[in-house]
């Protein structure tokens, strides 16, 4: 375990959504799709990159078809374990398929006030906030910008959340909020003054871009110019899809993971072909539509079983994934949002998922909430506590103090009691307590869940950037701005 | 026997089979019926059906969409010939529907489009990443008089008020009306870019339609 974090690692369960056939067949569908319906690719540099290495070119239309070869030789380059750098080295993660690290969710449009509890559009400073509040659980390995600054210029948002995150947290930064080129050049240059130099940006990458395919079969082309600069300089980059069954994928679950993995790993090829072993992960959160109105669920038991095949499909590729978990319907922290939160979250854990996306939203990763951020916490430790399975040996079979006791009484007064009994999972927001006390408080899990937050907030002090590099960041933006 | 054939129609529109619509209109052509009888008799009663259905919670989306298609396929065999007439279908307004510049969020457009053709809207939907003059320019070309927008992004969203703005500069609101939409789209918003109307989803944005072109 890193400083002051918690990650879910050795895993005692098991569970097997996919055979090994499933996934060749699925592999094979991916390669047919690429091969013969071809996938968009809108930027004038990947089809270059795509021409330059044998794929059949459609400039017209964007597409290009590529041979099974050539994706297959080019995903074989990918890097299958790296670390993502935090600003405290004791912080850093690492996506070697044996760690499950915790993010938060990101790039919501609203949340509720941690005081007022009232709905309003986000701003820098819930930037600000939820980072500190991140930095001092222990569940929450790395950020994912988490809302959208919407009292910064459009031009340079992306660059004054990372800003905010970095100087009120050591962890990790991911980053969905950069998608055009100028504020990926800015967010390289900031990655490279946090490392040290451009040139050290591969060893200790602060910084990691997560971008979305277009689905169907697409890219969009402000991402793929940004993922492109980012790895060549060895920011960890993934592409996520989000084919959702019915609307932008099949409405059969395998088509759907056919129709993403293709997507994600057209994507991830011309990244290798562009710059053979830049660290990439495969990104996903692929769910179902509502049939009645289109939305986008994520929640439900095909999101769960998504969330349990991808990883075999990474592991399949072998390079980290980063799944999507946790992302509910539901408008308050409710029985939907605990319910799909800890379905979510275990079955995308249970495969070893790298990266675990991610805590803190309501309402289709729209609107932040403090509590849901807290009790998304205790759902993953609930789960990390769960993945360590049952051990079975001589101490924990507990023969002595079974003898001691005998049949009748009890075992609060065995030693062996004693020393294990810090094992026990305890929770900070279940509710346990006798009737009437609940009946003359009538509070609950949302009610300590944002107690808690508050008081982090209240009291966590983060290690400070250095003054000098928070002015340098400045700087960048700023030349943003102008511009 | 012309019941009959109203039936069929009515059923191809419910299947949500375009081979069989188009069919069918082509049959009506032949047996010299008012095409607007076999659109008012025949398809449109299928559209209300599964219009009603979905309204119920019965239909889906993917039932919606087809009768929509079958629909179209029944109507581009019928028009043509009610123009040798000199007639046309009364629609409800002519809608110009895009996602806007820079923001490729496709779905959402896309259902609220295929509401207000069910509902009886001419739609032309321009599809994603659309500039506030190709949006423009298209409402002008068609003589539409609604212009609906989507913005998923918080970063894209402003160019909702460009096209705004510049419709104002040209005078040409009232005439076209704009409704708006998309995830972060908040009264707000709405208000502080002085759109005509928003909504938050598909069945809200054929009642703001319904509304702003006064036929509610
Ligand atoms: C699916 C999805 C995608 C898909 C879209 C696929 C497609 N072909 O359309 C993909 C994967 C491509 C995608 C990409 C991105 N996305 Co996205 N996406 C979503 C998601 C999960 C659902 C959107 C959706 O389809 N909903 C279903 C439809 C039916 O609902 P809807 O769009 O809201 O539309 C309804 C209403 O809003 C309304 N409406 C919509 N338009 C209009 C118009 C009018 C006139 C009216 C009256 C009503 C109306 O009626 C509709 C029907 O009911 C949302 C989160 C969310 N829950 O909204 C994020 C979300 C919108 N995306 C987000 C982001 C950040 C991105 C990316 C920038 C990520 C990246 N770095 O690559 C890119 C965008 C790139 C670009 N330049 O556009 C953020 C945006 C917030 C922000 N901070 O700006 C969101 C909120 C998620 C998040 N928290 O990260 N995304």
């Amino acid at each position: 375990m890193s400083k002051n974090i918690k990650t879910i690692s050795n895993p005692k369960i098991k569970l097997e959504v996919l055979t090994q056939d499933d996934v060749k067949k699925i592999h094979e569908a991916t390669l047919q799709i690429i091969e013969k319906v071809g996938v968009r690719f809108p930027s004038k540099r990947a089809l270059e990159i795509w021409a330059a290495n044998g794929a059949d070119v459609d400039y017209e239309k964007k597409i290009v078809r590529v041979k099974p070869q050539i994706i297959e030789d080019a995903i074989k380059k990918a890097p299958p374990a790296y670390k993502l750098a935090a600003r405290d080295p004791q912080q850093d993660l690492q996506l070697d398929g044996n760690h499950v690290n915790l993010g938060t969710d990101g790039c919501g449009v609203e949340i509720l006030d941690i005081n007022t509890g009232e709905k309003r559009t986000s701003c820098l400073q819930d930037v600000r906030d939820i980072a500190r509040v991140a930095d001092a659980t222990e569940e929450v390995a790395f950020h994912w910008v988490s809302l959208s600054a919407q009292d910064t210029p459009v031009e340079s948002r992306g660059l004054h959340e990372l800003k905010a995150v970095w100087e009120n947290s050591t962890k990790h930064v991911q980053t969905e909020s950069v998608y055009n080129v100028e504020e990926a050049k800015a967010a390289i240059e900031m990655a490279a003054i946090l490392a040290g130099g451009k040139g050290n940006i591969r060893e200790r990458p602060m910084l990691s871009l997560m971008q979305c395919t277009a689905p169907p079969l697409g890219h969009d082309g402000g991402s793929l110019d940004a993922a492109l600069l980012a790895a060549e300089v060895g920011i960890p980059t993934g592409f996520m899809t989000m084919a959702a069954c019915a609307t932008t994928g099949p409405i059969t679950l395998a088509g759907d993971l056919a129709v993403g993995n293709a997507e994600v790993i057209a994507g991830t090829a011309l990244l290798q072909l562009a710059f053979p072993g830049a660290p990439v992960f495969y990104a996903a959160a692929q769910t179902a539509s509502d049939l009645r109105n289109g939305s986008y669920t994520g929640g439900g038991p095909e999101d769960f079983l998504f969330g349990a095949a991808t990883n075999i499909l990474a592991d399949f590729y072998n390079i980290p994934l980063s799944m999507g978990a946790f992302a509910t319907g539901a408008k308050e922290p409710n029985w939907q949002a605990g319910l799909e939160g800890g379905l979510s979250s275990f079955m995308a854990s249970v495969v070893m998922s790298d990266m675990l996306l991610g805590c803190g939203f309501l309402h289709g990763s729209r609107i932040w909430s403090f509590a849901e951020m807290m009790m998304d916490c205790e759902i993953f430790s609930i789960v990390h506590k769960m993945m360590q399975g049952i051990v079975v040996n001589e101490e924990t079979l507990a023969m002595d103090a079974i003898a001691a006791v005998g049949p009748g009484g009890h075992y609060l007064g065995q030693k062996h009691t004693r020393k294990h009994m810090r094992e026990l999972f305890m929770p900070q927001f279940m509710d346990r307590r006798p009737y009437s006390e609940w009946e003359t408080k009538k509070d609950d899990a949302r009610d300590w869940a944002l107690a808690k937050a508050r008081k982090t907030l209240k009291e966590h002090q983060p290690d400070p950037l250095d003054a000098k590099i928070s002015a340098e960041f400045e700087k960048i933006i700023k030349s943003v701005e102008k511009k | 026997m012309l019941e009959e054939l109203y039936k069929e129609m009515a059923q191809s529109i419910i299947d949500g089979d375009s081979d069989i619509s188009a069919e069918l209109a082509q049959k009506a052509v032949e047996l010299k019926m008012h095409p607007l009888d076999a659109i008012t008799n025949g398809f449109v009663v299928g559209v209300t059906y599964i219009g009603d259905q979905f309204g119920k919670g019965e239909a889906f989306l993917p039932e919606l969409v087809m009768a929509g298609e079958a629909m179209k396929a029944a109507i581009a065999v019928l028009e043509p010939e009610l123009l040798k007439l000199g007639e046309s279908r009364e629609m409800l307004g002519r809608v110009v529907l895009a996602t806007v510049e820079g923001d490729i969020h496709e779905i959402g457009k896309t259902l609220v489009g295929t509401m207000l053709s069910a509902s009886g809207f001419e739609v032309i939907d321009l599809g994603v990443d659309q500039p506030a003059d190709k949006i423009i320019g298209k409402a002008l070309e068609v003589n539409a008089n609604l212009i609906g927008m989507s913005a998923l992004l918080t970063t894209t969203m402003v160019r909702q008020r460009e096209v705004i703005e510049e419709l104002d500069k040209e005078g040409l609101r009232p005439r076209i009306k704009v409704m708006v939409g998309g995830a972060p789209i908040t009264k707000d918003w709405v208000d502080k870019i002085k759109a005509d109307g928003y909504s938050e989803d598909a069945i809200g944005a054929v009642k703001v339609a319904k509304q702003l072109v006064g036929k509610e």
